[in-house]
């Protein structure tokens, strides 16, 4: 077992234990607490896949953005009896018949699924594989990313010259972030202080 | 770097399918309203994992799955800043996060 995998396995367990403890515990605090670790963990995971962009995007907005806002939420709304809200063995067990169910279903079709993959050459080689300049590169258009241009030719097959079609995601990137923007001010809107006329505050 | 690529694919798979299955479980039964959004980051997480696995071991997704897990990560916090002001004007209202009360508007 080389680093690579010893790695993964490491940080892969430490991220589902920490996932299903996310679901097992009653306590909302504790489980805010072990949603930290998932997250946390599963930005290791993307620095293992070589996705170093995304493994930092991960930290800043999940860990340090969306899981401070979850444990406002936490902290604003737990008192008393909604710190641990207790839930009957009856629906217990079912959600873990169905739950163990679903990942079964999920795990033998991902175990006989076949897809082709990248090589090993390409993965290693700095021109082709994967950085953050490839990916601001193809959020601009410079790299082409039209999926059938990178198809491997089959032999025999008279070979296509790709078409120059550079696909940008400049424009579902400027959409995401006025969604984001116009999301932002509704939710200030919507959790605004109410102000009850005739009443004293 | 692992001999065996397709091996490796199949475990960042089963991990994102293990995110996705807890977080399902967590939105079905967690009956405190934070808890359902936990369960929501969860399955977000899960088919986040799916995309980066798929970009990095797939040959025709290498700069899509990069950019659609940016684009589920910009969606989550967006999801998550208007479900958190919906359950603080829930409680604000009604004084619980149960979300078994929320029945206004059953028929």
């Amino acid at each position: 077992m080389d680093l690579q995998t010893f790695l993964f396995w490491t940080v892969a367990i430490v991220t589902g234990l920490s996932a299903i403890a996310v679901v097992v515990t009653q306590n909302i605090v504790r489980s805010a607490a072990w949603l930290l670790v998932t997250l946390g963990g599963t930005a290791g995971v993307y620095f293992l896949l070589g996705a170093d962009f995304v493994g930092a995007t991960q930290l800043i907005i999940y860990v340090g953005g969306i899981l401070i806002l979850v444990v406002f939420g936490v902290m604003l709304t737990a008192q008393g009896p909604f710190i641990s809200m207790k839930v009957g063995a009856a629906e217990w067990a079912i959600a873990m018949v169905v739950g163990i169910v679903l990942f079964v279903v999920l795990a033998t079709t991902t175990m006989s699924a076949t897809w082709p993959t990248t090589t090993e050459a390409r993965m290693n080689n700095p021109e082709t594989s994967m950085n953050s300049a490839t990916l601001a590169g193809a959020f601009l258009g410079l790299r082409e990313v039209t999926p059938k241009a990178r198809m491997p030719i089959p032999p025999g097959d008279v070979p296509v010259v790709p078409m120059r079609t550079p696909v940008a995601y400049l424009l579902p990137f400027e959409i995401v972030s006025v969604h984001l923007l116009v999301v932002l001010i509704g939710a200030a809107y919507l959790a605004r202080a109410k102000r009850r006329r005739g009443t004293v505050a | 770097m692992t001999p065996n690529p397709d091996g490796a694919l199949t475990g960042y798979l089963l991990l994102g399918a293990l995110l996705f299955v807890c977080g399902a479980v967590c939105m079905a039964m967690k009956r405190n309203a934070i808890g359902v959004l936990m369960g929501v980051e969860l399955v977000l997480n899960g088919a986040n994992v799916n995309f980066v696995a798929f970009a990095r071991y797939n040959p025709t997704f290498e700069v899509e799955g990069q950019i659609f897990a940016l684009f589920v990560i910009v969606m989550a916090a967006a999801e998550a800043a208007v479900a958190l002001a919906i359950v603080l004007n829930f409680y604000n209202n009604h004084m619980t996060v149960d979300v078994d009360t929320a029945e206004e508007l059953k028929g």
